[in-house]
């Protein structure tokens, strides 16, 4: 229950730069090329087990990390029905968190490992997070746009290699996709509202439109890990060209909105059969990164005094488990 | 001689018990990327959603009782400080986790015996939610009772801390078994049911966990009131209020 130490890794191992390894290598690529699932206990390159440690754990604390903007509004929703709604959504996010940390240890990383490095700040989650929540609206345009996102992303991972994460993002898909049309649920309320009601939902869309851009990471010249992870299928689509499928499902859902996205350039390309859009700030998208967010101290500290806040109950818990093992023992 | 129709007792009584689930389930829902471990936020978050859950509920039935129109918001967020009437314990703050635990604990105790002798009642609304409501409150007093069992008997910290709250909670306790007015009112028809005779039972219950948990039983038989006749809430009430409200003042009259 509080991180498992006994999580090995599996027993197959070559020695590094042997023929031994050479081969394994080549059969798992073969398997990868047939689109045969990575397990568990499979043979896998130590590179491979990195990637997706990275990036599950990544995964899992942005899970995490994103209840924070949300559950900040709990207590704060209009409506009973809205609060239960959005309690349910954090509550998922949990769930998914759980899900994917289990699936990463798989790989021989404990939750409390991958926690460790998110409190020390060593891991990353996604930049979107280190935005604040500033109004109900935002409730909304999380769950269409950061929501919206997510699953673009996922749906592409659905498909990738490791087929634990794989069937991991099938069963959060399912839910994710939930969420965002309660999201925009939220949002078509807002619209058909008062004045102060549209102005609240475009003032939240025009603050968080370009983050969730960013969410699908550098553009394709400058994503360090793109190439081999699109060998490995740990990744099947490119950054750009997740970015771009979102952007052009993104503008016909806004105009029913009868709100503007923030990008003066974005405007349909005939020749492209796509939208073209506006250079996103790069800067901006590097300096969350680093830690320079409005929010990313606040989120890792709340994350950290979470945790230290909860140690004397940990330990408790411990405690008395020892208590009532030796007594069983005993008996 | 009671002042209340029988329909505005039904309405009172509904909208009791709806603000002691709605509270409750408020000061759970501030666990959110706070509590100790994944599991224990997420257990939690199903509690609120329970209680929350539960209020809903009896709003509505408060709202089809009284005749007028109002729906589970207006009664839920529509309302002065004096008007709410949930007992005092289920707006105390949420505390660490075991004055949590322990509040919990006791409520829902409370709310165990509570809803299992409102099944019984003669108005059928009440008793079929009162029934769903007792499923829901069993788990509740399982899973606090099991914290409440790791905490006291757990390292001497914990015990401390816990029974720091078990002593100062417990003088919250009494309120929950002191019938309103419209509880009296209702009662010669079966409608409500006599919580002041729940009062052994709940007694027998929480002794015998906090034995089991090494914890002292306090015996104080004094209690803070106030919260059930809406006459005097606490100094953290009017906050809830400010947040749970805050969007409901802020633009009135909105569709959310």
């Amino acid at each position: 229950m509080y991180g498992d130490t006994s999580i090995q890794k599996p027993m197959k191992i070559a020695k590094s730069g042997s023929p031994e390894e050479a081969e394994l290598e080549r059969n798992f690529q073969a398997k990868i090329d047939a689109d045969i699932k990575i397990e568990a206990n499979d043979w896998m390159p130590e590179a491979y087990r990195k990637t997706l440690v990275r990036q599950m754990s990544q995964h899992a604390h942005s899970e995490i990390v994103g209840m924070q903007p949300e559950g900040t509004w709990v207590t704060r929703a209009p409506s009973l029905r809205r609060k239960v709604i959005l309690l349910a959504k954090v509550q998922d996010e949990g769930g998914h968190g759980m899900y994917i940390y289990s699936g990463a240890e798989t790989l021989g990383t404990s939750r409390e490992t991958m926690l460790d490095d998110l409190r020390t700040g060593k891991a990353k989650y996604s930049s979107i997070f280190n935005y604040p929540a500033l109004s109900w609206a935002d409730m909304g345009t999380i769950g269409w746009l950061v929501d919206g996102a997510a699953i673009t992303n996922q749906v592409a991972l659905a498909r990738c290699s490791y087929g634990p994460y794989s069937r991991a993002m099938v069963r959060i898909c399912k839910e994710e996709s939930f969420h965002q049309r309660q999201g925009y649920e939220l949002l078509i309320t807002l619209s058909k509202g008062t004045q102060e009601q549209k102005d609240m939902l475009q003032e939240s869309v025009n603050r968080l439109w370009w983050p969730s851009l960013m969410m699908f990471g550098p553009c394709d010249d400058d994503s360090p890990h793109s190439a081999q992870s699109m060998k490995w299928k740990i990744k099947r689509k490119s950054n750009d060209t997740l970015r771009q499928e979102f952007v052009d499902a993104s503008v016909g859902q806004a105009k029913f909105l009868g709100i503007t996205l923030p990008d003066p350039d974005l405007k349909w390309n005939e020749k492209r059969g796509h939208y073209d859009f506006g250079e996103i700030d790069w800067a901006e998208f590097y300096d969350v990164i680093k830690g320079n967010g409005p929010c990313n101290r606040e989120r890792v500290n709340n994350v950290i005094k979470a945790h230290e806040d909860g140690a004397w109950v940990r330990t408790a818990a411990e405690a008395y488990a020892e208590k009532h093992a030796a007594k069983e023992d005993a008996a | 001689m009671s002042s209340m129709t029988q329909k505005e007792a039904l309405t009172a009584y509904a909208t009791q018990i709806a603000d002691s689930s709605l509270f409750m389930g408020h000061r759970m829902s501030e666990w959110v990327f706070k509590a100790p471990t994944l599991e224990t936020e997420i257990a939690l978050m199903n509690c609120a959603l329970d209680l929350i859950g539960q209020s809903r509920s009896f709003y509505t039935y408060a709202g089809e009782a009284e005749g007028k129109g109002r729906s589970e918001d207006d009664i839920a967020y529509l309302r002065g400080q004096t008007e709410y009437r949930n007992p005092l314990i289920s707006e105390l703050p949420r505390g660490d986790w075991g004055y949590t635990i322990v509040k919990s604990y006791y409520y829902s105790v409370f709310a165990k015996l509570f809803f299992k002798a409102l099944t019984l009642s003669s108005d059928k609304q009440l008793a079929a939610i009162a029934e769903r409501s007792l499923k829901e409150v069993t788990y509740h007093v399982r899973y606090t009772g099991e914290w409440l069992l790791r905490l006291g008997d757990g390292t001497q910290e914990s015990k401390k801390r816990t029974q720091k709250s078990v002593d100062e909670l417990w003088d919250y306790v009494g309120e929950m078994f002191i019938m309103s007015e419209a509880e009296t009112q209702l009662l010669q028809d079966n409608i409500s049911t006599d919580i002041a005779a729940l009062r052994g039972a709940w007694d027998q219950e929480v002794e015998a966990l906090l034995q089991q948990a090494t914890l002292d039983v306090p015996t104080g038989t004094w209690t803070h009131e106030g919260g059930k006749t809406g006459k005097m809430h606490t100094e953290h009430f009017e906050y809830i209020l400010a947040e749970h409200q805050y969007l409901q003042n802020r633009y009135s009259g909105c569709e959310w």
